[in-house]
């Protein structure tokens, strides 16, 4: 369980990326943070491991305090927390393997990890984890051969792999075409009902959100402004969200 | 049509009055030429002393050769594993928030770069002796200079989004350095030792004026005694051994980008 | 597990290349006869030549002012001479403006062999056809520029933009035209650029030509090395630092405002 404690976060400028938030996110919830662009979307779903610090509050992951931790804890939590961005950010030079390898770095110690001693054990995860988003057959392939949509499959693998039991996805689809777009999210929806894993996903698309989340959380300068099903994000909702001008340009700019 | 403004026609006419004054204070027809001398030089620059390729002792062009490619990269060498930790410590962005440490490191390797080499190989050459390890510990620092500066430009130009995502997953920083860093940029740095053995070696070639091993000296010697023939041949080696460096180092690097 | 299935799959060709590196470094060891003992042992050197370094003679600088501004001057007219005579022969080392893949070829083989001869060495053998003195310098520097200036220019020649080009081949220009019309406007900076840079290279390598007898700072350098007078070496190399530097910022401010 993802706890957030009144938690704010205030730049350095002086601008208040979140404010005062308290919400929980129980385990095995599929939950779309929607909100126009500075909303705090990212601030949010980096908060949650650390890739960014809170000024105020806490935030508690299965109990322990990840604002408290220290560098050794911290690492220690980042393992039960996958990730995945908007550009993929693998190692493009690299083949798929060592990429989706990599995800089990936080089990290593450095020695081990900096002459490449990965168990047998390590290696099956990967085959495995490459076989669930379909790309078996690129093991040995160098990552800046493949396609976005391949390439984000792989981060999938990637924290598939890390065996993390909540998946952070920080706008997973923006830099994908529409039809691969539907194809991770589905994928994303599966890991989170076959292998029960808590899925937080920022997206800019109310229609995916409303057709792949059971939880969606709007938000807008910073503040929680919606919290509910996917049914109940009405129109009259995501004007709240969103301001007037999302009906004004049709549809959302996904 | 863009009007001149004043600055740049005052600049104009300072840049014309440096070059036309270092003309004038240069007397180009001071040098006494005489057509004997050029005649007998050329004739034997295109006449080269083949026995000199390979006489069987320590001292032929061949030897030499090799003792040169040897002190290049030797040097060479030495300045890229001295190079890589400096450059990570002069970078930016890597250990972090230490501002002090990277402008210390870049400082380092500002300086070593600004003497020319010959003027280490005239400082190692009193440390430890006329002799090869002088020519290699000069074009080696001389070098440090110049790769760590070049490594740390690429250090500080990495794509950052696959550290963000080794943080994410718990990597620690020799992990991150190893698993997110080092991939992006180690053909290039690759690359960039061996486009600096090429330079190394043309170093190398001369150091030797001053008594830091290699075909220096024998090539002063031979220009000094006017032996037209001996210098031919020794040229002839420089130029083929750097082409063929250039030519093999070129190939290589294409397969490294 | 096999070794093909895990991220080792490389390692028999890296230990190779590894194999290869030990055996070039045991040949080069051994030809050179390095030593890195003698370093460690022979500290006490160093420290009485660093002794000598750290007390420069001051008042040796006032002598040293005016070889160092001829040294500045040979790199002026080798830098002028060198870049006049690089740039128009750099469009014959492209098919561009040749049409011609022999000559390119040629021009371009002459240009590099030009470029291998080290600095130093030319200068050596310049000062044994032409004599000792700063002309000597210039001449050396002048070679030495042609060669890095004609291989910038061609690099960049046929790095630039050719729909002009064609615009002015179809109203019927002739070459020349071709090259004052289309080429020129757009390389004009870059080449300003390229200039600079190439007088910054000059500077430092005029410092020491002298080193052979072909004029300037080096002429003082070679005289006090060989009188062991390091006090004055001391001098000099600061000096020598110090317009370095003062003329890359230069260099440096004004390619900065040319991009």
């Amino acid at each position: 369980m993802i706890e957030f404690k009144d938690v704010s976060k205030k730049y350095p400028s002086g601008v208040m990326g979140l404010k005062g938030i308290s919400l929980q996110i129980g385990d095995g919830e599929f939950v779309s943070i929607i909100g126009s662009s500075g909303a705090g979307k990212s601030t949010f779903l980096r908060s949650i491991n650390r890739l960014n610090d809170i000024t105020d509050g806490q935030i508690i992951i299965d109990g322990q305090s990840i604002t408290a931790a220290n560098k050794r804890q911290l690492r220690k939590l980042r393992r039960h927390i996958g990730m995945i961005f908007q550009t993929f950010n693998l190692v493009k030079k690299s083949t798929v393997q060592k990429n989706v390898l990599s995800g089990r770095l936080g089990y290593y110690s450095t020695f081990k990890s900096l002459i490449g001693w990965f168990s047998k054990k390590d290696y099956e995860l990967v085959k495995d984890a490459l076989e669930r988003v379909g790309l078996s057959d690129k093991l040995h392939h160098r990552s800046d051969q493949l396609s976005g949509g391949q390439q984000q499959r792989v981060s999938i693998a990637r924290t598939l792999v890390q065996q993390a039991s909540i998946i952070l996805a920080d706008e997973p689809v923006a830099s994908l075409d529409p039809i691969t777009t539907q194809k991770i999210m589905a994928d994303l929806r599966k890991i989170n009902q076959e292998l029960g894993k808590t899925v937080i996903v920022n997206l800019h698309s109310v229609e995916l959100a409303r057709k792949f989340s059971t939880r969606i959380i709007g938000l807008k300068s910073g503040e929680v402004v919606f919290d509910g099903s996917p049914v109940e994000a009405t129109d009259e909702v995501l004007t709240r969200i969103y301001g007037e001008e999302i009906f004004k340009d049709g549809e959302d700019d996904a | 049509m863009k009007r001149p403004n004043i600055d740049t026609l005052f600049l104009t006419i300072v840049v014309l009055y440096l070059i036309i004054s270092s003309f004038l204070s240069i007397d180009l027809g001071s040098a006494q030429l005489s057509s004997h001398t050029a005649l007998n030089a050329f004739a034997g620059l295109f006449r080269p002393d083949w026995g000199f390729v390979n006489d069987g002792s320590r001292e032929d062009l061949l030897s030499l050769l090799l003792l040169t490619l040897g002190i290049a990269f030797l040097g060479t060498l030495i300045a890229t594993l001295i190079s890589l930790p400096l450059s990570i410590l002069s970078a930016r962005n890597i250990v972090p928030s230490y501002g002090i440490v990277p402008r210390i490191g870049k400082f380092v390797s500002n300086i070593l770069r600004t003497f020319p080499e010959l003027i280490y190989a005239i400082l190692f050459v009193t440390v430890v002796g006329p002799g090869p390890f002088a020519g290699i510990l000069a074009i080696g620092v001389n070098q440090i200079g110049m790769l760590g500066k070049l490594y740390t430009d690429e250090w500080e130009s990495i794509d950052h989004a696959p550290v963000e995502a080794m943080e994410a997953v718990g990597a620690n920083f020799w992990q991150v350095l190893f698993y997110a860093r080092i991939p992006q940029i180690g053909a290039k740095f690759l690359s960039l030792s061996l486009n600096h053995f090429e330079i190394a070696l043309r170093s190398a070639t001369v150091l030797g004026l001053v008594g830091a091993g290699g075909l220096g000296a024998p090539i002063i010697f031979a220009i000094q005694s006017r032996n037209w023939s001996r210098v031919g041949i020794i040229l002839l080696g420089i130029i083929l051994t750097i082409s063929i460096v250039d030519y093999v180092t070129g190939l290589l690097r294409k397969r490294l980008m | 597990m096999k070794l093909k299935d895990t991220i080792h799959r490389n390692l028999p060709g890296q230990l190779l290349i590894l194999l290869l590196v030990v055996i070039a470094i045991a040949m080069s060891a051994h030809a050179t006869g390095a030593d890195f003992g003698l370093f460690i042992r022979n500290h006490r050197q160093m420290g009485i030549f660093m002794g000598y370094f750290m007390r420069p003679d001051w008042a040796f600088f006032s002598r040293i002012i005016d070889p160092m501004i001829l040294t500045l001057r040979m790199a002026v007219v080798g830098t002028v001479l060198g870049s006049v005579t690089a740039i128009p022969l750099s469009f014959l080392a492209t098919t561009i403006v040749t049409g011609n893949r022999a000559v390119t070829g040629i021009v371009r083989l002459l240009m590099n062999i030009i470029r291998t001869v080290p600095t130093l060495l030319l200068a050596a053998l310049f000062v044994a056809i032409f004599g000792i003195g700063p002309v000597t310098g210039v001449l050396t520097l002048a070679v030495f520029s042609f060669g890095i200036m004609s291989k910038l220019m061609y690099d960049l020649i046929e790095t630039i933009d050719l729909s002009p080009l064609e615009a002015a081949e179809s109203v019927g220009a002739n070459p020349v035209q071709i090259v004052v019309w289309s080429i020129v406007p757009q390389i004009s900076h870059i080449v300003a650029s390229y200039i600079l840079y190439v007088f910054e290279i000059n500077i430092r390598a005029s410092t020491i030509l002298g080193y052979v007898g072909a004029g300037g700072i080096g002429v003082v350098l070679n005289s006090a090395l060989g009188l062991f007078r390091y006090d004055r070496v001391s001098v000099i190399i600061l000096f020598i630092l110090a317009v370095i530097f003062i003329v890359d910022g230069i260099s440096e401010f004004f390619r900065r405002r040319l991009t």
